[in-house]
Formats: structure tokens, sequence, C-alpha cells
């Protein structure tokens, strides 16, 4: 039987696996909602904006795995879901926005509601395509899911003009894939594998460093048993928290512009540097030239280009992050060699003595409520268990310090794009794709307006999200560089003519809390948490002038870090 | 550093847009690019000539195998190699240069293939220097047009570039 391009389009979906996509209607993409509207299947769920439904999808994607479907009208549904989309490149989320498009024979005039969204979105995709054909649609709509979560993940668009999906055509969907120009490596090279962990073994002050890589692949476990059979020190990025459990002693927190002193250290004067599914992004390493100036760095990654990009290697390895560790932990167990233990044991007393400067403490005695303490108190109420998404800025760091992630894709930040606006319907996505689990949304008075409109779909789907709102009344990390290196000059920093954030919460049908004592906050956490079935949205007024610490100022080394 | 990269890749509508915004957004060099289909139509065959030390040439391959059209590629300037362009230039032949304007073709082995009452136009291929060498040999007279085709290029022997 014969199906229209939009009758097969959800069904490419439906066979895809997709139960969920978030979206918004428009012209050029009627005729698919007017399919998705006659079946039950897969659940549209209508954001506000096209950015929070693309930021929804990444959310989604990050805390199941499985990839995030997006679908938007042509022209501004195409260019607002841009940002979204972006944000997921640099993260490596595995992500198919299908954006509508003016009629195949208007494109090129001008039409209403059209741009050039190939061209607009190229830079910032892992591939994208425009479906000229019906009887192309499905097998594109195949390849699209295959190259965006296979090798190093990423977002596909597939741009599909409206007269497409009114044509007719057979269906079927394809079981396989298979392309000529895109063969991912998954085994990394065997000879590689050995002389990484004959150097790795040899080490007498050993660091290993991981990203993203792990999550994405989920290798959690593989990087959890190489590390404790190895007894060395660990550091995660900020898109690695969770891959290794932060509340293990051998776990040094997070690296780089405001990782710990420890994990900075550790890195600055390690011999043997183990690098794994990470990408020595600038600020991870900060001054490039002072970076690692004593160690031989083996990179394990799937992307061959991630390696040698911005730091030289020694061993480098090309492969799937889980399938790698799982060869090293074999031959490890194969061989003879051990670790250097008294080596070991000298590394690890220098460690503890960087560890001992307790370089994340604060003012605990503050009046004001510091944002610090918040994230504290927000790990010991959730039990660390919570999937947590945050936006952009100060509150991010300070979650990404404060609250120890244990498991896997319980953190999802925008960390290379740095999106402010993420926060809200990444977790959206994420309350979609763990209902019944407890999902937080750490954020600030200027990120949370970037998005504010999502909490309207929070409503109509009821869900319960808490919002950490860590309201300064500053752009705070803006204001903090201000502070540091612009002589206090805080330029468009401060937030004025700010709504009253639980009464516009309430407007929305939530619950609004306002906290502005610290000896409140604890109890209005787990008051909040309790309510499993609301939308809370918290309101903390923190201290206006708190900083990020430590930090490294830009040009400056690990070594060269601002403590408090 | 000059280096050629030789190109297979899919002959789909955009493909060469994703290698020009490639070479754009990180920042590359291009001296020149041509491209066409191969003998199998759904392949194009692209030559890019770029400028760069080890290191940046080193991403430019990867990048470009990044790129999911991108089937295969070569660094021609790796090994032995041949490489050609081809030189259409239109130069005012009067009476008293004519017959130089003829002898240098023959020198450099080029054909005249278009003749008018002001102006010949010469066909001319080889590599990129010897074209630069006929161009300048040409500066006295009044050259009013030149084309040049970008390099394409092959390997020798039985190093290849096919799927």
């Amino acid at each position: 039987m014969e199906l229209t391009g939009a009758e097969i389009f959800v069904n490419s979906l439906k066979d895809e696996g997709v139960k969920h996509i978030f979206g918004y209607p428009g012209g050029a993409v009627l005729h698919i909602y007017d399919a998705l509207y006659q079946q039950k299947d897969v659940e549209h769920i209508l954001c506000r904006h096209e950015q929070g439904a693309a930021h929804a999808a990444d959310g989604y994607a990050r805390s199941s795995g499985k990839p995030g479907v997006v679908l938007v009208t042509s022209g501004p549904g195409a260019t607002n879901a841009v940002t979204g989309i972006a944000t997921a490149y640099m993260d490596s989320i595995p992500m198919v926005c299908f954006t509508g498009q003016v009629p195949t024979s208007l494109i090129g005039n001008d039409a209403f509601q059209e741009v050039d969204s190939v061209g607009i979105t190229r830079p910032c995709v892992k591939h994208n395509f425009l479906v000229k054909d019906v009887r192309d649609l499905a097998a594109t709509i195949k390849k699209a899911f295959y190259i965006a979560t296979t090798g190093r993940p990423g977002p596909v668009v597939v741009d599909i003009p409206k007269d497409v999906t009114a044509q007719k055509c057979e269906y079927s969907y394809p079981k396989k894939m298979t392309m000529r120009s895109y063969n991912p490596v998954v085994k990394g090279h065997p000879g590689q594998i050995k002389r990484a962990v004959k150097l790795m073994l040899s080490a007498k002050r050993p660091m290993i460093y991981t990203g993203g890589g792990v999550i994405l692949d989920n290798a959690s476990k593989q990087l959890t048993d190489l590390t404790k059979k190895l007894g060395y020190p660990i550091t995660n990025t900020l898109m690695g928290l969770g891959a290794y459990p932060a509340t293990d002693k051998q776990f040094l927190g997070m690296l780089g512009m405001h990782g710990t002193y420890q994990a900075n250290m550790a890195m600055h004067q390690c011999d043997v540097l183990i690098a794994i599914g990470a990408r020595f992004d600038d600020r991870v390493t900060g001054n490039i030239e002072k970076f690692c100036p004593t160690a031989k760095i083996v990179h394990i990654d799937i992307d061959p280009a991630s390696i040698a990009k911005n730091v030289k290697v020694d061993i480098p390895i090309v492969g799937s992050v889980g399938a790698v560790l799982k060869e090293m932990i074999s031959v490890i167990k194969d061989g003879k060699a051990t670790p250097d233990k008294t080596a070991l044991k000298e590394w690890w007393k220098q460690i503890e003595e960087w560890r001992s400067m307790d370089c994340l403490k604060y003012d605990r005695d503050s009046e004001i409520i510091k944002p610090q303490f918040v994230l504290e108190k927000l790990y010991e109420v959730t039990k660390g268990d919570a999937f947590v998404t945050s936006d952009v800025g100060q509150h991010q760091m300070f979650t990404a310090q404060f609250y120890q992630f244990d498991k896997p894709r319980r953190w999802i930040n925008s960390g290379g794009l740095g999106t402010m606006g993420f926060g809200l319907p990444a977790a959206m996505g994420a309350q979609m794709a763990n209902p019944g689990e407890t999902v937080v949304c750490v954020t600030g008075e200027g990120s949370i307006q970037m998005n504010i409109q999502e909490l309207s779909t929070c409503k109509q789907y009821n869900l319960p999200i808490k919002v950490i709102n860590l309201n300064n009344r500053y752009l705070g990390m803006v204001r903090q560089w201000q502070e540091f290196f612009y002589q206090n000059r805080y330029a468009m920093s401060y937030m004025e003519a700010l709504p009253d954030f639980s009464k516009l919460a309430e407007s929305y049908g939530h619950v609004g809390m306002k906290i502005e004592k610290p000896s409140d906050v604890e109890g209005a956490l787990k008051e909040a948490m309790k309510m499993k079935d609301r939308f809370v949205f918290m309101d903390f007024i923190t201290d206006q002038k708190e900083n990020v610490y430590p930090m490294i100022p830009a040009g400056a080394g690990l070594n060269e870090m601002i403590l408090i | 550093m000059r280096h050629i990269i030789s190109i297979l890749m899919e002959n789909e509508a955009g493909a060469l847009s994703r290698v020009a915004g490639l070479f754009s957004a990180r920042g590359y060099n291009i001296e020149s690019l041509t491209v066409a289909p191969t003998e199998d139509s759904s392949l194009s065959r692209m030559t890019i000539v770029t400028t760069g030390s080890e290191e940046i040439i080193e991403q430019i391959t990867k990048q470009l195998n990044k790129l999911i059209d991108v089937v295969k590629l070569v660094e021609l300037t790796d090994g032995e190699h041949i490489e050609r362009e081809m030189l259409l230039i239109k130069v005012k032949a009067e009476d008293k240069v004519k017959e130089e304007i003829t002898r240098l073709c023959e020198i450099f082995r080029g054909h005249i293939i278009d003749v008018s009452e002001k102006s010949y136009v010469i066909e001319l291929s080889g590599d990129s220097e010897k074209l630069d060498a006929f161009i300048k040999s040409l500066e006295k007279m009044k050259i009013i047009e030149v084309v040049r085709s970008g390099v394409s290029g092959i390997a020798r022997g039985s190093r290849s570039l096919e799927v």
C-alpha cells in the first residue's frame, strides 16, 4: 500500500523505536502533524519555543542514551532550533532534528518562511539532508539515526519540503544501514593498546583524565574497573562527571579552569597522562604551552580528529572507549607487570597534601545564603541520586564542584557551547525519559529567563521538576570576570527589574518558593522534594558577590590557580 | 608547505559546500580546488591544494575524512605523483608580436586554439610552475584574460585512490 510522506515519516519513527519527539507545529509540517495526530505510538511534546524543543530532546538523549528527536517547521522554526542543535553538536549528543521546508517548487524563491536550513545548520551538525523525493524519505531517516548514534555521536538535520510529505510511495524501512563513506572504528589497535598499557604500568606519577566520551559510550563500568585495578588518581572533565564515582577516594574532582587544586596540580606534575574520551578543551588545559610539561600522553578517542588536535600525544588509540578499556583490562590481567606500588605511595602522599588545601572551602557561617551551601544541601537531600541539569555560569560551576555525581548521565549541562537557557528544557527531556525520578534544574536568574516560557510546557505535561534558582541579581560569572579583570566595572551584568519568580511560577500553575535565610535552605529543599507530583520553583536569594574558586585565569597553566 | 589532497566523495548536492565550509570555518587555506564526477557518476573527485604545517595538514585530512560524504582521500604530495593544470590565456596579437607568441607557444608546447584579428587564445597544460613561467614570458605582450583550471593530480605507479 502506498503511504504519504507524512505517514512514512511517522511509521519510520515508530520502526526506529522512537517514543517521544519534541517540537512545535507550523505551516510546512502540517501534513506531518496531521499524521502524528492519528496515531498513538509516538508521543509529541509541545514545547513553547523551538530552542526549548531542541534542548528538551538533548536532555532526553543525555539522560537516557537514546537519540533525542525534534520536529520543527521551516524558516523561524528551523533557525530557533539552531542554538539547540549547536549545543548538541559541541557535546556530541545523538539527536535527529526534522525541519519542515517550503515545497520543492518554491525552494530558492524567498518563499514565506523559507530559509536554507541545510546551509544554516551545516557547520553545527554531524550531517544533514534535504529530502527531495518521497521515495528517499524512509532511507534518509534511517541514515539520520544511524549517523547520529554511531561513532562520535552528534545531531543530524533532515529537511523535508512540504510537498514531499504529501507525495505517496510504497513504504519500507531499512533494517540495517551501511554506507561506503561512513564506517566508524570501534576496536582499538591491539599493538597500540599493548604499548599504552606498558607505558601506563611504568608510571611513577600517573593521572587518568576522562571526558564525556566515557559517558556517551556507556563505559563507566570499564573505566571504574580499570581505575580501581590500577589504583591511580582520576579526574573528570565537566562533561565527564559521573563516569567515575565522585565519592571514591581515587577521585580528585573536576579539573580545568574551576577544577580542584589537587586535580590540576596532579595533571601538571604527572609523568603519564591517560586521556580517555576527552578532547583537551581550552577550559581544561589552560595555557597549552604550559600543559602537562613532564607527561607522556596516552589518548583514547573514537574521533581521530580529536587526537593531536590541541596537544601532541605519544600513544594515540582510535576506538570506542568501552571496547578499548575492556581490552586494556584484559591485557593487564594477562601480563605480569603491575603498577609501581612504592612510587604510587609517594605520589598519593603528594596528592593528599594538595587535597588538604581544601580548595573548595567557603564561608559556612554566612548570614546570606551561599550558593555552595544550597548545592551541598541539595546533594544531601537528594542523596546524590537526582538527575541534575544546569544552565551556564557560576551556578553551573558550583554544581559541578559541590554535587557529587556517582553515576553517569545524572549531570546534564551545556559544556561545549555554554548555552544559557539550556537547563529547564533539558530537565523536561530528562524527566520525560525518566518518569518517577527526581529531576532538578540548577539555574540562575539570568539563564532561567532565556527559556522561561517552558514553565508552560512543564504544566501541560505535569513534569515534577524542581528548579533551584540561585538568584544573586547578577550575571554572576560575567560579574566575577569584571571584578577580577575589569576593575569592578560591572557593565551590564546587574539584573534589574526581575520578576518575583515564585509568583511567576504560581501563575503558571506551579508551586513557588522564595528562600532568603541559610537556616531555611534545608527545610525548603526537603519540602520541595516531598512534592513528588508537583513542579516546584525555588528562588534562593543568594550572596551577590560570591566568586567561583579556585580559578585559572586565561593564559595561565594548571599549576597557577587563584585560590580563595 | 604546499600539499595536494585528492578526495573521492559522494556526488551529492552540497558536498562541495561541506568541504569549502570546513576550510573557512576552521581557518585553513585553499590555494585551489577542482571537482568533477568520475567514471562512476555517483562519485566526485576533488583536488585541493593547500598550505600549512604538518600538524595543520594532519588536522585537515582528519577533518575531511570526518565529513560523511567523503569516501576516501589521499595526500598526493606524500609520494610520487603527477600534477597538471590547464591554462587558457587570451593575448593581444598584433602583427609584430604574432610570430613571437607562436614561437613561445611552441617552446612551451601550448596550442593556439582561437585566432581573431587582434587576439589569440592559447591553451597550455602542465604543472603550476610551467604555467607561471609561460604567463611571465607573455608579460611584455598585452594579456587580456587568464583562466586557470586549478590543479588536478594523480599518483604515479601502483598507488591509487579508488573505492
